[in-house]
């Protein structure tokens, strides 16, 4: 047993250095899983205990909320290998699948080390000191916390903070949503069938067979399969196909209509049964994933490192810093997170001392995922994937326009060989389908096909692999629009307190509304937008996202100061500021760059330009529509100062507690079991 | 039913109930018979809400205000 760990050491740094230094001949996707894998088992056994003992301090004799407070139903001491797989679920969503993706633009080797070293040291890091200081404090939540520790400023430029990710979150999903299914008819047809398959289930599960969950989700998922099954049967008939070929701008309506329905309705109904089958079959795709890649062993066709690295690329623009870290952003480090280590599951720690297993290792395996995202987009032939990630701007409409300009980057594919991807997967074209889900859905269905079905199942694991994505993007949506909205009437309600009434139909309506209108503003902005909106949306939701994270990071700074234990405030500090630098950097470039593909300013002066000499440009067709375009960018403009003017006042606020911390004789900090007040919670 | 491998036993029908637990609570629905028996001991005077009462009461919970939202 002497050797494990060294040899452990050895394997990884072997593998690590086939998958960064190997040239001109592909590579084994195997290479980069084991890698990672060694990455990460020495990462938890050495430094996640580094934090547990020497950092945080974790006691496993002292008591936890779940004792403290146990009710049976918030509050509960729970299994940790239960809670574990609790706080993966509630950590696992869209956005590690996405952000690699797009990244592998830079070919697979940037996103590789920044998803090792990010989770390492960032992503990892913060969730398990936000799980630690919450467990400390009752399981308060993240803004509570803010607010306790930072002052009622920090507080509330928080709250504001995180219904602006929101919006943001909830918009680039949608336009993801939007550009997987449009004139999809296939995909189109199997999404509306989640809605009946939705609600049959919620009728089971309310009047048949209450608290039957797994046998609810069963049946639901056979009757997913079978949809499956008929859209191919739909997208095959003519009459059918023409019906369920939905434009992207009525696709953006209809999200839009069904959101605010969705969010009014009851949730037993549409929400809470397809958040169970969505949860349930994401979990299970993911080990279908790493299963498969384990089977198939796929060779990675990008090249290790792409041209386009120096910022140039089609898929995303901006050059490798600051871009790369901001469009892989939920991978490495996800500042969300930080909502879910201080909401149930501090409440249901049986032992402080597993909270290194449940926050520092539900992130590994997250960042697990992202890996796998990465290598799904890499396996597909570089031609292919510059074609499906590209604007129609760039390549054009036609299979042969976008060969053709595709190859002139020197990434040759023939027109053939895209209409062959398309018609294996069951589709018109692949073309301009930005975005990730898409990608990662022919990519999957590259590799399960390998292992199940072959060429005859592809169209059907593509299809299985978008419903997915498509699935628990909705459950998203509608959950989030649903936290908008309370978030909306807390905020609006300190001003008329009738909106704060959530059992008043006008005041639900009013703010499930407005909280629409926020995403569906967004997201109708980047469906007509030339170059495919998710040019523009990702890199905000992004800089959003890494900002949240190092506002979580700040307030874990601070209450390692308050612990007086700032030695070791270093573990935070480097990543907030890593953090700061990055969001901060992009920012600044989304509003200033010279280049109008980054730069909104520059974009803005372009289109105003263009005005004064009496020309139209795309996207739009009329003189109204130029100056919408330059509305849009003047909002996107004054969102990402909003931004980064959140991030400023928390590092300056985080730094002058800091200061106020570390001159302070004692423990500063309160602690529940110290003289926190207690929090009684009602049974 | 206990099953021998690798030099260890392993308890099957356990390890079968606690991925039912994790499936429930995966979804936000916590364990009722630990909520029965909490109730049961600490609070005698309070009748424990039925199985059907109980998963309603944490699917409201679980979509109310702040909850039920995941991201990435």
């Amino acid at each position: 047993m002497k050797f494990l760990w060294p040899a452990i050491a050895a394997l990884g740094a072997g593998s690590l250095g086939v998958v960064a230094i190997s040239r001109g001949e592909t590579v084994n996707a195997l290479w980069l899983v084991i890698a990672a894998l060694c990455v990460y088992a020495i990462a938890y056994r050495f430094y996640s205990l580094f934090l547990a003992r020497r950092v945080f301090g974790l006691d496993p004799t002292r008591q936890t909320p779940a004792y403290a407070h146990n009710d049976g139903l918030d509050y509960v001491p729970t299994n940790k290998f239960v809670l574990f797989g609790h706080h993966f679920a509630a950590i696992a969503g869209a956005g590690p699948l996405v952000g690699p993706v797009l990244a592998a633009q830079m070919g697979y080797l940037p996103g590789t080390l920044w998803i090792l070293a990010g989770v390492v040291f960032a992503g990892a890091v913060q969730d398990f000191l936000i799980l630690f200081i919450s467990v400390r404090r009752d399981g308060r939540s993240l803004g509570d916390m803010i607010r306790t520790e930072m002052g009622a400023l920090a507080g509330t430029v928080a709250s504001v903070g995180v219904l602006a990710i929101m919006v943001i979150l909830l918009a680039v999903l949608a336009l993801i949503v939007v550009k997987a299914l449009a004139n999809s008819p296939w995909g189109s047809f199997t999404v509306f069938a989640t809605i009946p398959i939705a609600i049959l289930m919620g009728l089971y599960g309310r009047f048949l067979r209450p608290h039957r969950v797994l046998e609810m989700s069963l049946i639901g998922f056979c009757l997913l399969i079978a949809a499956i099954w008929l859209g191919g049967v739909v997208a095959a008939d003519p009459e059918w196909a023409r019906r369920f070929t939905i434009s992207g701008t009525s696709w953006a309506f209809t999200l839009m209509g069904y959101g605010f329905v969705a969010s009014i309705l009851p949730v037993w109904l549409i929400l809470a049964p397809r958040d169970y089958l969505s949860t349930f079959l994401k979990i299970g795709t993911i080990w279908a994933l790493a299963v498969g890649i384990l089977i198939v062993m796929p060779e990675l066709r990008m090249p290790a490192i792409s041209r386009f690295i120096d910022g140039t690329g089609p898929v995303f623009a901006g050059s490798l810093f600051p871009f790369l870290f901001i469009t892989i952003a939920c991978g490495s480090v996800s500042g969300f997170h930080a909502l879910i280590a201080s909401g149930t599951t501090p409440k249901m720690l049986e032992n402080e001392a597993q909270a290194r297993m449940i926050g520092y290792g539900a992130m590994l395996v997250e960042s697990g995922v992202a890996i796998m995202a990465l290598i799904a987009a890499s396996v597909l032939q570089p031609g292919a994937y510059f074609a499906m990630n590209a604007p129609a701007a760039v390549i054009g409409i036609t299979a042969v326009d976008a060969a053709a300009k595709i190859s002139s980057w020197g990434f040759a594919i023939t027109p053939d060989a895209l209409t062959q991807i398309a018609a294996d997967v069951g589709e018109k074209t692949i073309l301009s389908r930005a975005g990730g889900a898409p990608t990662l859905a022919v990519g999957m269905s590259q590799i399960l096909s390998g292992v199940v079905g072959g060429r005859a199942l592809m169209a059907f694991w593509y299809h299985f692999a978008i419903l997915f994505e498509a699935l628990f993007i909705l459950t998203t949506l509608d959950a989030g629009t649903r936290v908008a909205r309370f978030m909306i009437q807390d905020l609006a309600g300190s001003l008329v307190p009738a909106l704060r009434r959530t059992e008043s139909w006008a005041a639900n309506i009013a703010a499930s509304g407005l909280a629409v209108a926020g995403w569906g503003y967004f997201l109708y902005q980047g469906v007509v937008d030339p170059l495919g909106g998710i040019n523009t949306l990702w890199p905000l939701f992004g800089i959003s996202n890494q900002m949240l994270a190092a506002i979580a990071l700040t307030l874990g700074a601070v209450v390692l100061f308050k612990m007086k234990r700032q030695r070791y405030a270093v573990v935070a500090l480097v990543p907030t500021a890593w953090l700061a630098v990055c969001t901060l950097t992009a920012g600044w470039e989304k509003i200033f760059s010279p280049v109008p593909a980054i730069g909104f300013l520059a974009h803005a002066d372009k289109f105003s330009s263009a005005l004064t000499s009496g020309k139209i440009l795309a996207p739009a067709k009329s003189v109204a529509d130029m100056h919408r375009v330059l509305t849009n960018d003047y909002v996107d403009c004054a969102l990402t100062a909003s931004f980064m003017a959140v991030v400023l006042t928390m590092l300056g606020v985080g730094i002058s507690e800091m200061l106020k911390a570390l001159s302070a004789a004692t423990v500063t900090t309160r602690e529940a079991g110290n003289d926190l007040p207690m929090f009684r919670p009602q049974l | 039913m206990i099953c021998q491998c690798f030099g260890r036993s392993f308890d099957l029908s356990r390890i079968a109930r606690r991925l039912g637990e994790t499936a429930d609570l995966m979804v936000g629905v916590p364990d009722y018979d630990a909520y029965r028996a909490h109730v049961k001991s600490r609070h005698p005077d309070v009748e424990a809400m039925t199985r059907e009462a109980f998963f309603r009461q944490r699917q409201a919970a679980r979509y109310g205000a702040g909850g039920g939202f995941r991201c990435c």
